[in-house]
């Protein structure tokens, strides 16, 4: 079934085509790597799937629904969540608050009732606490759950960050980077994490550098170079993709 | 004076006499507005700050050059008021802005409202309540010029007249003098100016500098019509404000054409409003703006949206 | 089952009620006008803090809601309908006691709104002007919405100068009392000066403890979450815009309930209630009480407010708070107050505790 289905999605900044003509699709439960050099469009691309930044024309399909206008808060709730490049933690809240903040949706508790600190909402709130707690479990990052969350280490926050956005349950997950500044035994967990997480039957797109987690673990991965797509294949197909080969002249395969 | 609402007469009888009164009124705050706007424009070119003290160094203009007036002609005292304001400009800039490292927009907002409030109350503990004014320049109050039906003070030639020597020496001084250029250097990239060698610093006093001497002046020649106060200066700032944001912050040109549409708005406002809601108007003016469109009608949506907020 | 978070709630109501007892001790009863209007203006400040400390929003005009609650329920409890009594609409409002009969000075008969529904009149039309300005507002950001909150406060107090409704620069006086219960009333007479301390400070308490709780509630994580990364807190599914309108309108409640009742206090308002400089000191008061400090803003406003009731800037009233602004802002923008600070301190405390528990 398709999860996702971006159909000529354009984008334009002042001279610059960021994003133009872009078309591909999600299936679910599969891993999608979106690819390609510095200033390719990757994350403006992100932007406009989830909200962020308005198309100047296109489609953005999920599920069941046409996404491009709405706002931010409203993808999320529709089941579509993300990570960004360079880390946005909630800085001054505990690593397990910034958790909880991802169980947001899947509680209710409001202002009145929070005035008032009503019985249920304290049942409330131990069940979104003990939540959180069980995904910090099962990213393994669990003994730092009081500690502030901009003082862990880098490649710890990577994981909360991930963890923030697990927390909200979503059926399509974008990571954007997820490997960035990790070392080489950070990228390879980080690679298995991610195939563990569609294992749960949660479907993921991310952009990503590293070649070697996006071979690795990607059902499919689509090309993008100055804002225009120019492959969307399996792994070894686009290896093999000539165009793919030019625009990446010089880099690692 | 509840305004025309409540005399349908009055409606019919708006000759040119009235019309020009009012115009002229309006021409006349509207071009201390646009000064007091450039003046909150030099320093945003410059830092990227909306200074809020902006109005009190109108207000320290007029006020200091009536004190000197008691012990030196008036030429002088209006300079020497012009000088020691400049001098007021750049110790706030010394003692309170230089030495912050990368501020947030919100702390030097609230800063520089302090600073506004500490000269108001300084103001009031050396001058008192007491209005003030400097002595028309040429004749006296009751002089008029005439042009037909239109009677004007020569004063609101001095004012509109000053404005202008003023906006143009500016204009001719970011145009081509080395200096001027070097400022706008600095707006335009300050770490690129710094790695030509301009010394930002400097640059960023300057434009307190400039921004209290054009304000001081303008408080001086408006001073006899208009009187000054040791609070008049928020109210100005409020406008200068409304002003700036409606000329699209940063524009200078449109600056000057904005302050004199609001000043006339303010002014044919008295006539459908009482007059104590005439600060109202431009307060509402400034919000309505704010909500529909924030660049200001000749700024450009993008430019403002790109600018850290 | 004791909350930590309720230490601070029970030693404030234990605090309140040993203050009394000693103003009575020391005979210095006289302090208790003071105190319950510090109270009162105490309100304003710990809803200003939600809005700014907690959704990071500044507003350089509350002082303008402040006023807005105050001058409606003065307006509403002197204004006499009674001219008006044949009418249907009134007479039954006059029958079911929602208008009261009051006498007024020359003895004669007057038909005025009672002070409850006066009340929750003035805190509706608050809560209207608030969605009404808030929505627009919250939009802007820096600049423009400090310039935009207190060019809000600006027309509010140039309304109420300039109308003779609302007694123009004399503002409007000989405010009924508001009994809020037989026997329990909120007025300035020196008989029930006591009752009127309670009442003035059981508020604060009930605001702190309903504040407290919504800091630790889901909104209270959503709300700091808006402040420190909104963009991210938007992607979570948080509606960041609906929050910030909701605690926009919520200070601005507290700050008209703090209007409300101070008027029915004071037996009056003036037009200085929503002054630029109250707004200025309003802010003051919370930036050095640690911006999102809900205990160090409540501290610095009891303070503050009392040392400037009873006098004690002098005529350098407005200036201190001004100067307190400037100093904080340049040495310590996150206010003196901070957690940080707290934290610390626990740290040094514990830290030395174990050591002598060692060395024993």
């Amino acid at each position: 079934m398709t999860i996702l289905e971006v159909r000529d999605l354009n984008k334009r900044f002042g001279g610059l085509q960021a994003v133009g003509d872009v078309s591909f699709s999600v299936q679910q439960g599969s891993i999608k790597a979106l690819i390609g050099p510095n200033g390719a469009g990757k994350t403006t691309l992100f932007n406009l799937l989830s909200g962020m930044l308005p198309p100047d024309s296109g489609t953005i399909r999920f599920i069941n629904d046409d996404v491009q206008r709405l706002q931010p808060y409203q993808v999320a709730a529709l089941g579509m969540s993300r990570t960004f490049q360079h880390i946005r933690l909630f800085p001054h809240m505990t690593a397990l608050e910034n958790i909880m903040i991802g169980r947001h949706m899947h509680s209710k508790a409001g202002f009145i009732a929070g005035m008032l600190s009503l019985p249920w909402t304290r049942k409330e709130e131990k069940t979104v606490r003990e939540r959180s707690l069980d995904i910090m479990a099962f990213l393994g990052i669990a003994d730092f759950a009081d500690t502030e969350a901009t003082s862990l280490a880098y490649g710890q926050q990577r994981i909360l960050e991930l963890g923030r956005a697990l927390a909200c349950e979503p059926k399509l997950l974008l990571l954007d980077e997820p490997a960035a500044g990790l070392n080489m035994r950070e990228t390879a967990e980080m690679a298995k994490l991610i195939s563990r997480i569609r294992d749960t039957g949660i479907t993921v797109l991310l952009v990503e550098h590293d070649m070697s987690l996006v071979m690795n673990i990607s059902d499919e991965i689509v090309v993008l170079s100055y804002g225009q797509k120019i492959a969307d294949d399996k792994p070894l197909a686009i290896q093999k993709n000539p165009e793919v080969i030019k625009v990446y002249l010089g880099e690692e395969e | 004076m509840a305004g025309a609402l409540s005399r349908p007469g009055l409606l019919y009888h708006m000759n040119i006499e009235l019309l020009s009164q009012y115009l002229v009124a309006g021409l006349t705050y509207g071009t201390i507005y646009a000064i007091v706007a450039i003046g909150f424009n030099i320093i945003y070119n410059a830092t990227g700050i909306i200074n809020f003290a902006q109005g009190e160094f109108v207000m320290l203009g007029g006020m200091i050059a009536v004190s000197l007036h008691h012990i030196m002609p008036l030429p002088a005292a209006i300079l020497a008021a012009v000088l020691m304001a400049m001098i007021i400009g750049a110790l706030i800039e010394i003692i309170f802005i230089r030495w912050l490292v990368s501020p947030s927009v919100l702390r030097m907002i609230i800063i520089t409202i302090g600073i506004s409030i500490f000269i108001r109350e300084a103001a009031l503990h050396i001058w008192g309540e007491s209005v003030r004014a400097l002595p028309y320049f040429t004749g006296t109050e009751v002089t008029v010029i005439s042009i037909g039906d239109v009677h004007i003070s020569p004063q609101v030639l001095w004012v509109t007249g000053t404005s202008a020597v003023m906006v143009a020496l500016l204009t001719f001084f970011f145009s081509y003098t080395l200096l001027g250029k070097q400022m706008r250097a600095c707006a335009a990239n300050r770490d690129a100016a710094r790695l030509c060698g301009i010394s930002t610093a400097n640059m960023v006093t300057l434009s307190f500098v400039l921004s209290a001497g054009i304000g001081a002046l303008a408080g001086c020649v408006v001073s006899p019509i208009t009187y000054v106060q040791y609070d008049s200066g928020t109210g100005l700032a409020i406008k200068g404000f409304t002003v700036a944001i409606l000329g699209g912050l940063g524009n200078s040109t449109a600056a000057i054409a904005a302050g004199l549409v609001l000043g006339i708005l303010e002014s044919f406002s008295v006539w459908v409003l009482p007059t104590a809601f005439k600060d109202v108007v431009s307060i509402s003016i400034l919000l309505l703006i704010l909500f529909v469109r924030p660049s200001g009608i000749f700024g450009s949506v993008e430019a403002s949206r790109l600018k850290e907020f | 089952m004791v909350r930590s978070r309720y230490i601070p709630v029970a030693l404030f109501a234990f605090s309140i009620i040993a203050v009394q007892l000693l103003t009575a001790l020391t005979d210095r009863a006289q302090f208790l006008t003071q105190l319950t209007m510090t109270g009162y203006y105490s309100l304003v400040i710990i809803g200003l803090c939600m809005l700014i400390g907690y959704a990071g929003q500044i507003s350089l005009g509350h002082a303008g809601f402040f006023a807005i609650g105050g001058y409606a329920s003065a307006f509403l409890t002197t204004y006499n309908l009674a001219p008006h009594k044949e009418k249907p609409v009134i007479s039954i409002f006059a029958k079911t006691g929602l208008l009261l009969n009051v006498q007024d000075l020359y003895g004669g008969d007057t038909l005025v709104f009672n002070p409850w529904l006066a009340c929750i009149a003035a805190v509706a039309v608050t809560v209207l002007i608030a969605y009404v300005i808030g929505g627009p507002v919250l939009k802007l950001k820096g600049h423009y919405l400090a310039m935009a909150t207190l060019g809000f406060g600006t027309i509010v107090y140039k309304v109420v100068l300039g109308t003779s409704f609302f007694g123009a620069a004399d503002g409007l006086s000989d405010i009924p009392g508001f009994r809020l219960l037989p026997g329990l009333e909120v007025s300035g007479k020196t008989s029930i000066r006591i009752q009127n301390y309670y009442i003035s400070w059981g508020m604060v308490l009930l605001g702190m403890l309903l504040l407290t709780n919504l800091i630790n509630s889901r909104v209270g994580r959503a709300l700091r979450s808006i402040h420190s990364a909104e963009d991210a807190a938007n992607a979570m599914g948080i509606n960041t815009g609906r929050y910030k309108l909701n605690i926009f309108v919520l200070s601005a409640v507290f700050a008209a309930l703090g209007g409300v009742f101070l008027t029915h206090y004071n037996g009056g308002i003036g037009p200085s209630e929503a002054s630029i400089m109250k707004s200025v000191r309003y802010v003051a008061i919370v930036a050095i009480g640690g911006m999102a400090n809900l205990w160090g803003a409540l501290s610095m406003g009891i303070i503050l407010n009392f040392l400037s009731l009873r006098g004690y800037f002098g005529s350098y009233d407005d200036a201190v708070f001004g100067v307190i602004l400037i100093l904080i802002m340049l040495f310590a923008p996150e206010g003196l107050l901070r957690r940080e600070v707290f934290r610390g301190a626990k740290k040094w405390l514990s830290g030395r505790g174990k050591a002598e528990g060692q060395k024993a």
